[in-house]
């Protein structure tokens, strides 16, 4: 791809245009993630009265912190089934979307519904649903025989913020399947009718492998959301309960800096967290300007 | 034995498109039939019905003995060549080759047999590692080819494949797939707009227009005695002169037109029509009959080995191309006369459109 090139007369004029965008990443990710590294290597009494240079402390604690290791795993659980499941879903349907497609507008529209809600709003919406006195799903739950309660059990706990995270990625991945399912010439899979393939060898031989550059970026953007951007769905729904069966990194976060009041600690989570969202991002960068790979 | 046959097929898209309108055909065994006409006259949509990639509205197709209206495309024993190949992207050239046979559970050494036979009388045996984005275009096509060929099926299909080639390679893949289809025998239906590729690649030629049949005949026939005004203007190139017959007599743009060289009973409206080519310009080797048209150069067109020369008809009674062998220069406004023989004139009904041939005329 080509783009334009505009050459400004003014040399100041150009930074000015660009000094807003500048300005909000300075603000609102570099300050913050400069103060994160830096009170990293700091402790704190509870009371905020005294700090003192600890050096690498702080990490070596959490690698030490069973609690630590254990939400490390507990991520790693739920950042697999939520990329997994919403992929899923979102390629089913939007397989089936592209059959009928020419009238697909009406879908389209109905399945971006779920990404234009915020996620905690997401994650109290399942939340009633699931609710064990007044909740409609677990009503049908109990129906078919199945003791749903969140507040007891770590898996049910699990799978209603599963849920609730997958449920909100569904409409942006099925956009993107959509969208390479589309890109993908129709005369391919009427030759491979003609060849012989039915519909499921079809879609397992050509249309997925064709698709794979798009598999590849959507499981790195689920992957990046449920790291990170789940911590809304966590906080309204269960707080990281029962136990600690839910408490995913960005919530550990959140409960060792307000709750714990140890910000040396939560710090030095948050620059983990900055180094595994940077892995990722170069990874995709990388695969992306290697471009489709077949 | 490979006939296709097609009874009174229809095809209503979805949406109310009529685009096939009670279509009828025998395609003889090994026969090569050439579908040609005007961009969405129906061409692909008579071909994917065959194929089975479209539905049957009304009608009946059978390939050899089979009725095949309600056929998944894969049980018709037909392979396709696509105008964009459509060639498997993530795959080698073997693995496009072998697709279609293994889906078919096909013996391992046969498929193996098949591709290299395949390979080989295409040029692409050097080629099989390689994936479709490291092709040319022609090899790409051959590829296409070869994945019909591999099939070894009843009737290959083809949908306009050379129309992404350059000219020079088209001519050459043109006298390549003729060849090919003479050797295998195999019965074919090839979709055509180039009226060129029609004419040197068919045993006989389908004229299709607005989904209905203007003609078919083998190539000659379609030539020589066009059935319609369509065909007349849709076969030859450059295109046959057409000229209202009446208004040109009136205005004396045509002299020696004698009673028996015109069909009786034509209507007012009539049309003569002459292919340029049929034209010489002066008075050279006129017989006694010949016929002349009077005009006035407006342009020439030098194309080598010969030159056309455009021209108005005397009183504004028409346009007029003319056939001159070699190079000309002549001036616009430059008054000249052609002559051509009665039997080469063609007379069509104006308001049918249909040829209207003079009584005795050979058939
Ligand atoms: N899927 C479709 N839905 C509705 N109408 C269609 C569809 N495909 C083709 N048509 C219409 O049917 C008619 C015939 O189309 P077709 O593709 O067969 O033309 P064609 O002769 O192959 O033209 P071309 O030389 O441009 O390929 C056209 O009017 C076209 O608009
Ligand atoms: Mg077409």
């Amino acid at each position: 791809m080509r783009t334009k090139r505009v050459v400004f007369r003014s040399l100041w004029l150009p930074y000015l245009l660009i000094a807003p965008q500048i300005a909000i990443t300075a603000i609102f990710f570099l300050w913050p993630a400069g103060q994160a590294i830096y009170q990293s290597f700091l402790r704190q009494d509870a009371f905020g009265l005294r700090t003192e240079f600890v050096g690498l402390e702080n990490f070596a604690r959490l690698v030490n912190d069973p609690l630590y290791l254990k939400s490390f795993t507990t991520t790693l659980v739920f950042s697999a089934l939520v990329a997994g499941i919403s992929m899923g879903v979102a390629l089913l349907l939007a397989v089936m979307a592209d059959r009928v497609l020419r009238s697909a507008l009406f879908y389209r529209t109905l399945l971006i519904w779920p990404y234009a809600v915020a996620p905690a709003v997401a994650g109290v919406l399942w939340f009633f649903l699931f609710n064990p006195t007044i909740g409609i799903a677990a009503y049908f739950l109990a129906r078919l025989g199945y003791e749903w309660n969140h507040y007891a059990s770590g898996t049910d706990a699990m799978a209603l913020i599963v849920i609730a995270a997958a449920w909100r990625q569904v409409s942006y991945n099925f956009l993107f399947f959509l969208a390479g399912l589309q890109a993908i010439p129709g005369s391919l899979t009427e030759a491979a009718a003609m060849d012989a393939a039915g519909p499921f060898k079809r879609f397992w031989t050509i249309q997925l492998p064709l698709l794979s550059p798009t598999v590849f970026f959507l499981l790195v953007v689920n992957l990046v959301y449920a790291f990170f951007d789940t911590f809304g769905i966590v906080h309204a729904t269960t707080r990281g309960g029962p136990g600690n069966d839910t408490a995913i990194l960005v919530f550990e976060v959140w409960r060792d800096a307000f709750e714990g009041l140890d910000l040396g600690f939560s710090a030095a989570q948050s620059v983990v967290l900055m180094a595994i969202v940077i892995a990722l991002t170069a990874i995709q960068f990388r695969y992306i300007e290697r471009r489709v790979e077949y | 034995m490979t006939a296709i046959t097609l009874r009174n097929v229809s095809k209503t898209y979805p949406g109310g498109v009529e685009a096939i309108k009670g279509v009828s055909l025998d395609i003889g065994d090994g026969e090569f039939l050439v579908l040609v006409g005007p961009s969405g006259c129906g061409k692909s949509t008579l071909l994917r019905m065959i194929a089975g990639l479209e539905t049957i509205t009304a009608g009946e197709i059978s390939i050899g003995e089979r009725v095949v209206n309600n056929l998944e495309p894969a049980e018709r024993d037909i392979a396709m060549v696509f105008q964009n190949y459509a060639l498997y992207p993530h795959m080698s050239v073997r693995q496009n080759l072998e697709y279609g046979l293994k889906n078919r559970r096909m013996a391992r050494d046969e498929i193996a047999r098949r591709v290299e036979k395949a390979a080989g009388i295409l040029g692409i045996a050097e080629l099989l590692a390689r994936k479709p984005r490291q092709l040319s275009g022609g090899q790409r096509q051959r590829v296409a080819m070869g994945r019909a060929i591999v099939r070894e099926p009843a009737a290959f299909l083809f949908d306009e494949p050379l129309s992404n080639l350059d000219a020079k390679l088209r001519v050459q893949m043109r006298a390549e797939i003729r060849h090919l289809q003479r050797s295998l025998g195999t019965t074919s239906v090839y979709v055509t707009h180039d009226q060129l590729e029609a004419m040197t690649l068919a045993d006989r030629i389908v004229v299709l227009n607005g989904g209905v049949v203007e003609q078919v005949g083998t190539p000659m026939e379609v030539y020589e005695r066009p059935a319609s005004l369509f065909v007349a203007s849709f076969i030859g190139s450059p295109a046959m002169n057409l000229v209202p017959l009446q208004q040109a007599r009136e205005r004396a743009a045509i002299a020696g037109l004698v009673n028996g060289s015109v069909p009786s009973g034509l209507s007012t409206d009539a049309v003569l029509g002459v292919r340029p080519e049929d034209m010489t310009v002066g008075e050279n080797g006129a017989g006694a009959d010949a016929v002349r048209f009077a005009f006035t150069v407006t342009a020439v067109e030098a194309v080598g080995a010969e030159s056309y020369v455009h021209g108005n008809l005397q009183g504004g009674a028409g346009d007029i191309a003319v056939r001159m062998p070699g190079y000309h220069r002549l001036e616009p406004g430059t008054v000249l006369s052609a002559v051509t023989a009665p039997e080469k004139l063609h007379f069509f009904a104006g308001a049918s459109g249909q040829r209207v041939d003079r009584a005795g005329a050979a058939q």
